[in-house]
């Protein structure tokens, strides 16, 4: 049977719910091999156990984090070569799609980016051109790496649990010598909310919030959801550039996307029109956003979205 | 004095995402009419342009060379360049390289930039955060391997002293200072700064300088490593998604907030 290999980065003591789609997407291609970077934490061998995982390889350097992803990309090459790997699977962040796009190179083999499926027979769909056309393609090569984006595979634990062995894999003398080294590491404070790119439901304000993010705030957090903003709201200094969701900045599908004062202008458009349902509110009729929303208010956010906050809150009681 | 440098900046000519975008080319190309310098590409350029400038600019002796890969349209995009400050334009074109994935692209570009270095050494590859149509960021990721450089992925902040750089990274969870030995590939967002628009003078200096054309002959690349027989991914099938139609609208009568969280009950989305 094939073996795929899947990196996991740094779990922590649990696994992400972005790592159970990779492992329960891989196991529907073959044998699941996990390439893991950081501690081992139990919590984490037993959700391998748990997903099938026959082998977890973990790397003979224990500096990785030290650098951008070079080091990583060449672990995560040996790790395939020693597993035997036919496909390669890894997360669709930007980190993810750099090691994908080294280990390409490494092993000659092609990559497929922001996967949302892969047939039994390798052939992995995505969209493209900011989700207006769906593609399927292939990689030619012998081995392919393809990246997954979040929330297109149902986690789903194996039939038979097993008990993986552990295995080290030499990481290639010299990959750090060429590698941008991190210096410094500042971490900034955790908002609690999901992450934008894997958030089930986005919340996302524009220019019609006026500086005043709190009714997106509170509604993303009555619905256990991110915040998103547009282009204007982020240049205008109201919300952090990271909530930024278009064109130059995220590409969200998450399966609700509730636009509160976006007019819906093709760059944000390219950012969140593959979401599963779109809800708009904006004062003006003529918005843009309302050709593409499932429903549509038009009318002040700063009286909907806290109304819509207050009902939420009182029907979960 | 700082020492010169010699400065490579991607460019790359992208349908304007202001339209409407099509995979109507041979084998679900991108249909590239009405295309643009990609927006994105004006922060590399500048951030190479400030560079340069800080040693002196072009009469110190320092180079930014705008390199773009494709057919005859590619040359919009480093005649743009040239305007906004560009010392040089360089168009590798060839009917092989159509069709060419981001690994045939990055081998192509690798040894474009490898020629470029036959003088003098290049210092820096300087790319923006990602193209606007492909969307795939991987070509200066495989560029860098290829070429066995450290990259230095969405800098919001670059210096470049003795040798080395030193750059800032704003990533959702951290923000990371980060150092590399040059020669290096560097992607800059666009926080970096605020990319300068050509002006007349800008545009009369362009006209005097030069777009040297290459072809893979030129640098040293057989046809069959690129363009479709040398990228290792083929798309098999393309759809035009249907166009995402309006739902139901309403006007707030006082009651909207109710009717979004009834409709988000229906949904099954609470």
């Amino acid at each position: 049977m094939a073996k795929v290999l899947v990196f996991i980065d740094n779990p922590g003591d649990a696994l992400k719910k972005s790592s159970l789609e990779l492992l329960t997407l891989g196991r529907s291609l073959g044998e699941t091999v996990v390439a893991l970077n950081g501690k081992l934490h139990d919590d984490v061998a037993a959700a391998f156990a748990e997903y099938g995982v026959g082998t977890v390889l973990l790397p003979s350097a224990e500096d990785l984090d030290d650098f951008l992803v070079a080091p990583k990309a060449a672990y995560v090459a040996a790790a395939a070569e020693q597993a035997g790997a036919g496909v390669v699977l890894l997360d669709n962040s930007p980190e993810g799609k750099e090691i994908a796009a080294r280990v390409g190179i490494r092993l000659n083999a092609g990559v497929i980016t922001d996967v949302v499926a892969v047939d039994a027979n390798g052939t992995a769909h995505k969209a493209v051109l900011a989700g207006s056309y769906n593609t399927s393609c292939k990689a030619t090569t012998p081995v392919s790496v393809l990246t997954l984006k979040a929330n297109n595979v149902t986690p789903e634990p194996a039939a038979a649990p097993t008990s993986p062995e552990t295995v080290t894999v030499e990481v290639p003398a010299g990959s750090t010598a060429a590698a941008a080294r991190i210096t410094a590491r500042e971490q900034k404070v955790a908002s609690g909310r999901p992450d934008l790119t894997d958030a089930r439901i986005v919340v996302a304000g524009g220019r019609g919030l006026d500086g005043d993010f709190t009714p997106v705030e509170e509604l993303a957090d009555a619905l256990g959801a991110a915040v998103g903003a547009s282009r204007a709201a982020t240049d205008a200094g109201w919300i952090s550039h990271d909530a930024q969701v278009g064109q130059t900045g995220k590409t969200v599908s998450p399966q609700l996307y509730i636009s509160a004062g976006i007019s819906g202008a093709i760059q944000q458009k390219a950012g969140m029109q593959t979401a599963k349902v779109i809800v708009a509110v904006n004062k003006d009729a003529e918005s843009p956003v309302f050709e593409i929303a499932d429903f549509g208010i038009v009318g002040d956010l700063f009286d909907v979205l806290p109304q819509a906050t207050a009902e939420i809150k009182k029907r979960k009681g | 004095m700082e020492d010169t440098l010699k400065i490579v900046v991607l460019v790359k000519h992208v349908p304007d995402a202001q339209f409407d975008r099509h995979l109507n080319g041979e084998g679900y190309t991108t249909d590239r009419n009405e295309s643009i310098l990609s927006e994105l590409d004006e922060y590399a350029l500048e951030a190479a342009l400030q560079l340069a400038e800080a040693r002196g600019g072009a009469k110190a002796g320092n180079q930014v060379i705008a390199l773009s890969m494709g057919p005859s349209g590619a040359v919009n995009a480093i005649k743009k360049a040239l305007q906004i400050g560009a010392t040089e334009g360089v168009h590798l074109t060839d009917d092989a390289l159509a069709g060419s994935d981001a690994a045939a692209t990055s081998l192509a570009l690798a040894a474009a930039i490898r020629h470029l270095g036959s003088d003098a050494p290049v210092d820096l590859v300087i790319t923006g955060m990602a193209s606007t149509d492909g969307e795939t960021s991987l070509v200066p990721a495989q560029l860098a391997e290829r070429l066995g450089l450290p990259q230095v992925t969405f800098a919001s902040s670059l210096q470049v002293e003795g040798g080395r750089l030193t750059a800032r990274r704003d990533a959702d969870l951290s923000s990371e200072t980060v150092e590399a030995p040059l020669p290096a590939v560097v992607s800059v967002t666009d926080q970096i700064n605020e990319p300068r628009y050509p002006n007349f003078k800008g545009i009369i200096a362009a006209k005097r300088k030069s777009i040297t054309t290459l072809s893979l002959a030129d640098i040293g690349v057989q046809p069959a490593q690129v363009g479709f027989s040398g990228s290792w991914t083929s798309i098999l099938a393309a759809e035009e998604r249907p166009p995402r139609t309006a739902g139901t609208i309403i006007t707030d009568e006082g009651d909207a907030g109710i009717k979004l969280v009834d409709f988000l009950a229906a949904q099954k989305l609470l």
